[in-house]
């Protein structure tokens, strides 16, 4: 058990785990963020609404749990991230909270007065807090991906040398319109099991379209990629995966293509990329077929495809600096201690499997299609 | 060094997002419990009626609830975006905590809290209770875990600066969980929160009473919020949180500047009840003192010495020039990372770094600091003597009138079923008091702080971001305005679901056993409202 805790390895199993805690995110608070994006598309009238919202009534709290986790992991195995992309990202992160506050308020005073006016102003919260926080995460991934302007100081303060406008490149766009493609895709395959036949045929009608056009986005990406419109960056130095988090004690350049480099050596990885295309690819042919459980699953594999390759590409990078690519961070350099690393592995290998058994639990619980009539009857729903 | 304007406006936002989901935790604390307690008699004796408490009290928990969620979040992101030297400088350390209640305390609650809802007609009755508890559970959970965090800021036992890394690194994972500052805070934090949830039941039944409508659920919820409130109110008062205050030096000075102690007395000190501190001529004018009580409530003992505020600027000063030798060495093995001798020199000496940190507010190098600047620099870790000093009397005088309401509210319920309308209207109008006396609490524990963001590790003029002038202001009127409107929304659906009262209570059930559920929805039986 001991190679488990030497410090090279807690640092790539947390980096996996940083992976595992945003596919966590994307897969479960994706669906309820893509069903309220979706809801005008699939749902007429205030009933219909409703089955929507009360589609993952019982358990979105739970989902968003996954990104305040995702945060607070972050903060403890990474703060170098922490800090650098939560203040660089000022604004964005901003527009994201805002939504975030937004969505849970607006899916529980929505039904507390019935009306017209104050359901149709909760409904817009709930589609634009559904829309915006993919595509800022999009554009966030994407900009990490071509690189970030900052530098750190003397006294290792990181200086963020960009605004919110230099966020929205074309590249980072394109990585936005990418994400939200995914997340329509997942929200469609939730409400195609969860909702009312009626909605879950439009969900469907949507959801083929949108699980395709992710695909050959994502298709897309792999070229821009290659042609270095994606950005890349370099390890021009050796790394030491075992020598203290200092983040200015090695050197790096950009160089277009760069992030296909890991695939040559490694060809396995390749399977990465494929799980995303075969995910999207699949998740549209399941909705073409109207296969429920298997669109679920499928759009799910391939959104966390998708998450994985950006950071097989990108390793051992973590967030390049385009100013000074020598500063970038590194899963070899931005880690916390092996004392913390090591604790948080401990805590998390006790308490996620006891997450999971429970949340599975609670789903179970709340199976079953939301229909409108079900809706009617009930006093406590949404 | 950011920007002063900066670092005053990061924590303008930082106190204002932090004292706003201060409102709503509480409430969740204690009326989380109080609901598990009700549920418990409902499964233990099978009277619904405390199955209808429950999910009442459930509805106006929910509408309190979720912004204590929503505003969570704002706490968690705002170390990364305002403060990102603090949280590159103490993540390693700080992070853990946050990161555990996420796994321990968050997905608890936040998964439960929708079965509470959605679960009635799904889950037996015991297994529903269950789901309540757990949700009870993860609301204090998180609060350990926040607190651990935030004693750490307080008293930032278990780790040490380690020049490889230019950062704080845990030593002792253990220490930081049961560092008694934390622990004393965690007590302190949630009993206080079980004194709002009781005083807030207690006021609305009150209200209820005073009205004559639903009788039966207010008589049962005041009786039950009044013994719950009894205990949690004694608990605050005698297991307060200055029992963490002998520990630190500035834990030290924020006790002496509560007292507005200025010169050590002897043993046992004298408390001040009323009096005027006067900062600038550093001594209080008008005290009306009070004999060894402050040395028994400070040290709960009769021959420890309570160090006044000129003694411990005194021994500031020592820690400075301490610390100056440690910024030397630092300095040297930052120019050369393999200059040993400096590291050494730094490692002597390294506990007192922060404190020639203090020195960089006066001087732009502090190693050519004068004395005159060194001597400035001390007096900085006096924080605001007369803020403390008041805030404190008020915070203990809300207890204290509170204690008295409790008590009273106890004594009543063991003798009569309703109580008499002077008390029903003395409760309904210390409604107020547990959010007052909570964030005086919070001002007092956090601006007491001051200079330190962690107590003589980081100071606080160091901690912030670099950003524009105009990203914090678009931040800051953005969360007035939201949430503003939340909060007009939020009150204005608390009293209408007040107003409106339990949907489906009634009485009856009670007075007629055994009539149970097809009494609860036959329209032939439910009183007209």
């Amino acid at each position: 058990m001991e190679f488990l805790f030497d410090y090279a390895t807690l640092r790539v199993i947390w980096w996996a785990l940083l992976g595992v805690l945003l596919i966590g995110f994307a897969v479960t608070d994706g669906f309820d963020m893509g069903a309220a994006a979706l809801m005008p598309l699939v749902a007429r009238g205030d009933d219909e609404r409703r089955v929507v919202i009360n589609t993952f009534g019982p358990v979105w709290e739970g989902n968003q749990v996954w990104f305040i986790l995702g945060g607070g992991a972050i903060f403890a195995a990474w703060p170098a991230l922490y800090a650098l992309s939560f203040s660089g990202f000022y604004l964005a992160m901003f527009l994201v909270l805002f939504m975030l506050i937004l969505r849970p308020v607006a899916f529980k005073y929505r039904s507390k007065r019935e009306g017209a006016k104050w359901r149709s102003r909760w409904d817009l919260a709930i589609v634009v807090s559904g829309l915006v926080p993919p595509v800022i995460f999009g554009v966030a991934v994407g900009n990490a991906l071509i690189g970030v302007p900052f530098a750190y100081d003397n006294d290792l303060r990181p200086d963020y040398q960009g605004g919110l406008f230099g966020l929205l490149n074309p590249a980072a766009l394109f990585c936005g319109v990418l994400s939200l493609f995914m997340i329509a895709a997942h929200g469609a395959a939730w409400l195609h099991l969860k909702a009312d036949p009626v909605i879950a045929e439009r969900a469907r009608k949507i959801g083929k379209w949108a699980a395709f056009g992710a695909f050959v986005l994502f298709a897309l990406g792999g070229f821009l990629v290659a042609f270095g419109a994606l950005g890349g960056y370099e390890l021009t130095s050796t790394a030491d995966f075992r020598t203290p988090s200092f983040p200015l004690g090695k050197t790096a350049a950009e160089a277009d293509g760069a992030w296909l480099a890991n695939y040559g050596e490694a060809p396995l990885l390749m399977l990465v990329p494929a799980l995303g295309l075969l995910g999207l690819a699949g998740g549209a042919l399941a909705f073409w077929t109207g296969r429920c459980r298997v669109t679920l699953v499928a759009t799910g594999l391939g959104i966390a495809g998708v998450i994985a390759t950006v950071g097989v590409s990108m390793f051992p990078f973590i967030l390049p600096s385009a100013v000074d690519p020598s500063h970038s961070l590194m899963v070899f350099d931005a880690s916390s201690s092996r004392n913390t690393l090591r604790t948080m592995l401990l805590a998390t290998v006790f308490f996620l499997p006891i997450i999971l058994a429970y949340t599975a639990w609670v789903y179970r619980v709340m199976s079953g299609r939301v229909t409108t009539d079900g809706l009617r009857a009930a006093d406590h729903a949404y | 060094m950011p920007d002063p304007l900066i670092t005053d406006l990061s924590r303008l936002q930082f106190a204002l997002t932090a004292m706003y989901h201060f409102l709503f935790v509480p409430l969740t604390l204690g009326l989380s419990i109080l609901m598990a307690m009700m549920e418990t008699v409902y499964v233990m004796t099978g009277r619904s009626i405390w199955r209808e408490m429950t999910k009442f009290w459930g509805l106006l928990f929910g509408i309190n609830f979720v912004l204590g969620v929503a505003t969570g979040i704002t706490m968690e992101f705002q170390f990364g975006m305002n403060w990102a030297f603090y949280s590159h400088y103490v993540g390693d350390v700080f992070g853990a905590p946050l990161a555990i209640e996420g796994l321990m305390a968050f997905f608890l609650e936040a998964t439960f809290v929708g079965l509470f809802f959605f679960g009635w007609d799904r889950l037996s009755a015991r297994a529903h209770l269950l789901v309540t508890w757990l949700v009870a559970l993860g609301a204090n959970f998180s609060a350990l875990w926040i607190l651990v965090a935030n004693g750490w800021m307080q008293n930032p036992v278990g780790a040490a600066f380690n020049p490889d890394t230019m950062r704080m690194e845990v030593t002792d994972f253990m220490a930081v969980i049961f560092n008694p500052v934390a622990q004393a805070k965690f007590v302190h934090t949630v009993s206080a929160g079980y004194v709002t949830g009781a005083v807030f039941v207690l006021a609305i039944s009150a209200f209820y009473m005073l009205r004559g409508r639903h009788i039966a659920l207010a008589q049962r919820s005041f009786a039950i919020a009044a013994a719950f409130g009894l205990a949690s109110t004694l608990s605050v008062l005698v297991l307060g949180d200055e029992s963490g205050y002998a520990v630190t030096d500035h834990q030290k000075m924020k006790l002496a500047a509560m007292e507005a102690m200025w010169h050590t007395e002897e043993a046992p000190a004298a408390f001040t009840i009323v009096g005027l501190p006067d900062q600038r001529a550093r001594e209080t004018r008008f005290a009306i003192h009070v004999p060894f009580v402050m040395g028994l409530i400070g040290t709960r003992s009769l021959d420890t010495a309570i160090p006044g505020i000129f003694e411990l600027v005194d021994h500031a000063e020592e820690r400075i020039r301490s610390g100056l030798l440690a910024y030397e060495a630092l300095e040297a093995f930052k120019a050369d990372r393999t200059d040993m001798a400096a590291r050494e020199a730094f490692m002597e000496h390294r506990e007192d770094l922060g404190y020639a940190q203090l020195v960089r507010q006066f001087a732009e190098d502090p190693l050519t600091a004068t004395d005159a600047e060194i001597r400035e620099a001390a007096w900085f870790t006096v924080p605001s003597v007369p803020a403390a000093f008041f805030s404190f009397r008020a915070m203990v005088a809300c207890g204290l009138v509170l204690l008295v309401l409790f008590g009273v509210a106890a004594y009543f319920t063991t003798k009569e079923e309703t109580p008499p309308r002077w008390l029903l209207k003395a409760a309904l109008f210390s409604l107020p008091l547990p959010w007052i006396a909570i964030e005086l609490g919070w001002f007092l524990a956090e601006y007491g702080r001051q200079p330190w963001i962690i107590e003589g590790v980081l100071p606080t003029f160091l901690a912030a971001s670099n950003l524009a002038l105009s990203d914090i202001l678009i931040t800051i009127a953005g969360f007035t305005l939201v949430y503003g409107v939340l909060a007009v929304i939020e009150v204005r659906l608390m009293l209408a679901a007040i107003r409106k009262g339990p949907s489906v209570v009634d009485e009856l059930d009670d007075l007629v056993p055994g009539l149970g559920e097809q009494g609860r929805h036959d329209p032939a039986l439910s009183p007209a409202e």
